[in-house]
């Protein structure tokens, strides 16, 4: 996936209302119609999120003549997550590294500990 | 405690309404230890990384008002971050960071270490840039070079849309 499209499906799903739609869209196909039942808004703005879902690569219509039902294209999304995973995986990584360094720190912080105790006794 | 399957996990979001990267991780280590794992030079470079990278600190002032600049590299290839201290306080680093191969793009980093108690600590960090395109592109340069700077995840949106 190429980054301008990776802000393309960040910006589609930063609006609420189309990640609703997202998240039925992800149980089965819908018109637009059937997308705009359950909101107060007309067929009109609704198509306007959908286009945007469209060009992001999230949706696609089928020329089904009337219905032309919204599909999901999950394999955006699996590529989105995969994306998103291997970044966290970095960050884990790194961490873990961190938690070497602060092993050792602790190491020794406790031998100078029991050095200064050795001294006092 | 088991070292092996105890391992703290990285939590990532990636604001949908924001340019911002939030992420957490605890510690076994007290809020000044993992200062002292940030502030000072020589165990920065050990773990800031990514893995089979060398870093090299060039130049480094963590304290209020200072500087930091540094090199990672491998095989001859080099990267380079530089940024501001803005703020180095008991429990909280604010810094700004550049990756030198987007001279223009800067983003602030709020680091703040929350002590949980018991010898543990939980990093919050979280990274501002500058656009949604700066905060995607820098997801996209982990995946191209393996620079781990910048942290993203959407579990609560993913799991929101499944």
């Amino acid at each position: 996936m190429a980054v301008d499209q990776l802000s393309r499906v960040f910006a589609a799903l930063a609006d609420p209302t189309r990640r609703d739609m997202v998240a039925r869209l992800a149980v089965g196909d819908a018109t637009v119609g059937e997308l705009a039942d359950p909101y107060d808004v007309s067929v009109q703005a609704v198509s306007k999120h959908i286009k945007v879902l469209t060009d992001a690569g999230l949706v696609s219509q089928t020329k089904d003549a009337q219905r032309r039902p919204c599909h999901l294209e999950a394999e955006v999304f699996d590529l989105m997550t995969k994306w998103i995973e291997r970044y966290r995986q970095q960050a884990q990584e790194r961490y873990e590294r961190l938690d070497t360094v602060l092993a050792e720190m602790r190491g020794e912080e406790q031998s100078t500990h029991h050095r200064e105790q050795g001294a006092a006794s | 405690m088991n070292a092996t399957s105890n391992r703290y996990q990285v939590s990532i979001e990636a604001d949908p309404g924001l340019p911002i990267i939030r992420m957490t991780r605890d510690f076994d280590a007290t809020p000044a230890q993992l200062m002292r794992a940030h502030t000072d030079p020589e165990l920065f470079a050990r773990w800031v990384g990514p893995n089979g990278m060398q870093t090299k600190i060039l130049d480094w002032d963590a304290t209020t008002g200072g500087r930091w600049r540094y090199v990672a590299g491998r095989d001859g290839e080099e990267y380079g971050f530089h940024g501001s201290f803005h703020e180095v306080g008991e429990d909280r680093i604010v810094q700004t960071f550049t990756f030198d191969g987007q001279p223009d793009g800067v983003a602030l980093e709020t680091l703040r270490f929350e002590d949980l108690g018991d010898g543990r600590t939980r990093l919050h960090a979280q990274s501002l840039v500058d656009s949604f395109e700066g905060r995607d592109q820098w997801l996209a340069s982990g995946m191209e070079t393996g620079v781990d700077e910048g942290y993203a995840k959407l579990d609560a949106l993913i799991a929101e849309l499944r």
